[in-house]
């Protein structure tokens, strides 16, 4: 058995699942070994299974798997949720004493531990700790250090004061010692442990973390899963350095007020899901035609509609690149990480600045809620440059004026990029709009000055294009006729795939693409490969759809849209399955 | 901020398009005055307007300035404020837009206390879309799309603001520049979100609301015995559909803008060339 361990905790929603699986997660982080979460949960704030599943080993995990060794089961449900990936020899923790789970029925080669979680708890000091017990249990049949766990529990705790923060330790402890004393079994679940620090973190902090690295100053937001906890980490964080963090009256007003501070020179952003960025959709245009420049991020869910709020998607991919009427010049990145998230999130700040133009950051449901860890100097401070584009002072506004002294903010320049004088600026003022307008921003339907202006800022991605690396990465082995292309979240599964693959001896070239809009041109790998396979969670491949209007050739299509993430063994399963079928089904 | 501002340093070298004899003309004049009369200038200024008629504003006049999204203004001006609390900022908007479009923003703004002045040019008429109803039109006023009149209630914008905690609500006639003027300038000085309602008449479609009309049926708070610091007062007036107020109608004086409240008083334009110096301390936290 590899240092690979997949744990779960699942119940009801209201049982504490989330924070319990956080604080296993957290302490095996601080063992110095590396974690990729994932969650199972319901749009709903009390009852309706929920589950938070632990992936966690010495070596960097990067997805999550179709397999469960151990499994906190807090109700019976739990374990006929999870059946498909329990294996023989997994682990059962449940309190066999509660009445609602004595006929609980351990499926055949599995063990069952029954702990009594609740009274080992009371005695402990209070029955909301049953799943602090749970944990010590899972210590004891991992053989996992307690001590790690106690440092994540004072982590939790630790403002709520020593009594609780002990109790909770005696909690483990009571379940440690049940299992070591009650149960005369070798597992074989033992853990090791490394003095690798690594911190843990999901995908929204490190959007939030970025932000305030690059200098965001006004976030406006309103409320939704699963991009609220991007306002959340801003929140109470961003007013350290002077910011501010506005909860809107709906995300029309999120987007306007975002636009309102940057145009007062702030680095300004806002975040939502689906529905939001449809509301959102009006002001695009506004945003692009007043070259002001923002940060969007669509942390994606499952749609239409209200879809399904709390499950995977990448189907606004199309939303994000076309939305809005008339056309609109824009820039799209794709984090593939959770660590990525902070590093587009600097870019796109920079690439707002630098370009005076919307930016989407497309993150999804499942990197968004997923912890990971990573080694701290990922997230690398000292390399965060700022770049804020064509900012005129006062002494340089008079180069921009015209011949009455006017400034021009929309002066068609060479690189498509105009100067930007902030409001303050001794005779910069200017109005900007969303007619169509002149140079001064001032309206007009004069055919030539119409053209002139689509053609100005059309040129900014022009030479955006060619000023900027919008490079994909690549994995697998690079002279394989096989090639998978995806993009955003799915790049850790992938990579996980390409071991399954090896080991079933299929060779495969996999592209990884971060750029949505401006991308790589990808045409001559597609047209060097024999197969070409695109992945992306949604049901039409719209990634794929792009990629064969590039490359003038169809591709394979392997999609996920049932609302859950790719699981990397199903992955290679699926690659192998499409590499071999004959036709292109596109 | 040079002390030697004029109102016609407000203005910009384009002439507007607003219909001859518009209201719109004496509501932007009182703008610019009450401006320059409070120590402002072009360059701290930012004027923010939506669509329509008033939207055209920030045209036809000399400042920082966005011409935005039908509805959307006061967001946007929220945003500009708080980013950079050095500026003046001052919103226009229409009754279209600013009752019924934006109405959500607009008692949000209300509540939200930011300082800023927000004008509405209320002619009770879609005038650039060539006269359908507002939602500030009579219950029987006849237009192309409500031939029987709207048959409802029109809005009212002072009850809306005195209900959403508004700490600044007045209302003025166009035509009136020394009062007009007088009451934009106590919304600018107002300390929080200064609410002017302006009855701005629309010369072309409509002929009920004209400047006839307001003329004989305004009642000047300044020759009434009227306490603006009396929320009480302020409601019986504001709730009477009978007459047409013109001065404030209630001002909050222990008003404390959102600026204020939330300590915010820096200028967010003002950023570090990199990451805070201690920004690895946001990456500890996730330890």
């Amino acid at each position: 058995m590899p240092d690979d361990l997949n744990w779960a905790i699942g119940g009801e929603a209201g049982d504490g699942i989330d924070s319990t699986g956080k604080i296993f997660a957290q302490a095996l982080s601080r063992a110095g070994r590396h974690v990729f979460t994932s969650k199972d949960f319901a749009s709903r704030i009390r009852g309706g299974y929920t589950a938070y599943k632990i992936r966690s080993s010495t070596d960097k995990v990067e997805s999550v798997v179709d397999r469960l060794d151990i499994l906190v089961a807090l109700t019976e449900r739990t374990i006929e949720e999870n059946l498909d990936e329990l294996h023989e020899g997994s682990v059962i923790i449940y309190d066999g004493e509660r009445t609602e789970m004595q006929d609980v029925d351990v499926p055949e080669g599995m063990i069952g531990l029954s702990v009594p979680l609740q009274r080992l708890a009371e005695e402990a000091g209070g029955a909301i700790m049953q799943n602090i017990v749970a944990l010590g249990a899972a210590c004891e049949v991992t053989n996992f250090p307690i001590e790690n766990l106690d440092s994540a529990l004072e982590k939790k705790f630790g403002t709520k004061g020593e009594s609780i923060v002990d109790n909770n330790k005696e909690a483990a402890r009571k379940g440690q010692e049940f299992v070591a004393e009650e149960f005369d079994h070798e597992f074989d679940y033992d853990i090791d442990t490394t003095d690798n620090d690594y911190v843990l973190l999901n995908g929204d902090e490190a959007i939030g973390m970025g932000a305030i690295a690059a200098g965001c100053r006004f976030y406006a937001g309103y409320p939704i899963t699963p991009a609220t906890d991007v306002m959340e980490y801003l929140t109470g964080r961003i007013e350290q350095y002077g910011g501010e963090v506005v909860q809107a009256e709906d995300e029309l007003s999120a987007i306007n007020m975002a636009l309102g501070a940057a145009r007062a020179g702030a680095r300004s952003m806002t975040a939502t899901s689906g529905p939001g960025i449809d509301l959102m959709t009006e002001t695009f245009g506004l945003v692009a035609t007043s070259e002001t420049p923002l940060v969007i991020a669509d942390v994606m869910r499952s749609g239409p509609s209200t879809g399904m709020p709390t499950k995977q998607e990448q189907g606004d991919l199309n939303m994000t690149l076309y939305g809005g009427h008339g056309e609109i010049p824009r820039f799209v990145l794709a984090p593939t990480n959770v660590a990525e998230c902070f590093q587009k999130t600097v870019e796109a700040f920079n690439l707002a600045e630098k370009y005076q133009t919307p930016v989407f950051l497309l993150a999804d449901l499942s990197m968004a809620v997923t912890e990971q860890t990573f080694e701290p100097e990922v997230f690398d401070m000292d390399a965060v440059e700022i770049d804020r584009g064509k900012v005129v002072d006062e002494d340089e506004v008079e180069a921009w004026t015209d011949e009455k002294g006017r400034f021009q903010p929309h002066f068609p320049t060479a690189d498509g990029i105009s100067p930007r004088a902030l409001p303050g600026t001794t005779d910069g003022a200017h109005m900007s709009t969303g007619l169509e307008h002149n140079s001064l921003g001032r309206r007009t339907e004069d055919t030539d000055v119409r053209i002139e202006q689509v053609d100005k800022r059309n040129r900014k991605v022009q030479t955006a294009q060619e000023e900027e690396d919008w490079s994909p990465r690549e994995f697998g082995d690079e002279e394989s006729d096989n090639l998978v292309i995806s993009w955003g979240s799915n790049e850790g599964a992938m990579r996980e795939a390409l071991d399954f693959l090896e080991e079933d001896d299929v060779s495969v070239r996999f592209i990884s693409v971060p750029y949505i809009f401006p991308r790589p041109d990808l045409s001559d790998d597609i047209e060097a490969a024999d197969e070409v396979v695109v992945v992306e969670c949604n049901a039409n491949g719209q990634f794929a759809d792009i990629l064969e209007h590039d490359a003038l050739t169809r591709v394979k299509r392997v999609n996920k849209y049932n609302g859950v993430r790719f699981k990397a063994d199903e992955l290679a399963e699926e690659i192998k399955e499409s590499l071999q079928a004959e036709e292109v089904t596109a | 901020m040079s002390s030697d501002i004029r109102f016609t340093d407000f203005k910009s070298d384009k002439q507007p398009t607003w219909c001859p004899g518009c209201g719109d003309f004496g509501t932007m004049n009182g703008m610019m005055k009450a401006l320059a009369n409070t120590g402002n200038d072009p360059d701290n200024t930012f004027v923010v307007a939506g669509i329509g008629c008033s939207g055209k504003i920030g045209t036809y006049m000399h400042s920082y300035a966005l011409h935005g999204v039908h509805g959307r203004a006061l967001p946007v001006g929220t945003g500009v404020k708080l980013a950079n609390p050095d500026l003046e900022v001052m919103v226009a908007g229409g009754d279209g837009d600013g009752y019924s479009i934006g109405a959500g923003h607009f008692i949000h703004a209300v509540r939200r206390n930011v300082d800023m002045t927000y004008v509405v040019m209320d002619n009770r008429i879609y005038g650039l879309t060539k006269g359908q109803a507002s939602p500030t039109s009579r219950e029987d006023f006849e237009t192309s799309t409500t031939p029987e009149g709207p048959k409802q209630p029109p809005v009212n914008p002072l009850a809306l603001a005195l209900s959403a905690g508004g700490s600044f609500i007045a209302q003025s006639f166009s035509t009136d520049a020394q009062r007009h003027t007088e009451i934009v300038q106590k919304a600018i000085e107002h300390d929080g979100f200064g609410f002017v309602n302006v009855f701005s008449p629309c010369v072309t479609f409509n002929d009920v609301d004209t400047y006839d009309y307001f003329r004989d049926s305004i009642v000047d708070l300044a020759e009434e015995d009227h306490d603006p610091t009396d929320r009480d007062a302020a409601k019986t007036k504001i709730l009477d559909a009978d007459k047409e107020y013109q001065g404030v109608l209630y001002q909050n004086e222990e008003s404390v803008p959102y600026s204020e409240l939330h300590g915010l008083d820096s200028n967010m334009a003002d950023i570090p060339d990199g990451a805070p110096e201690d920004a690895m301390d946001l990456v500890r936290e996730f330890y």
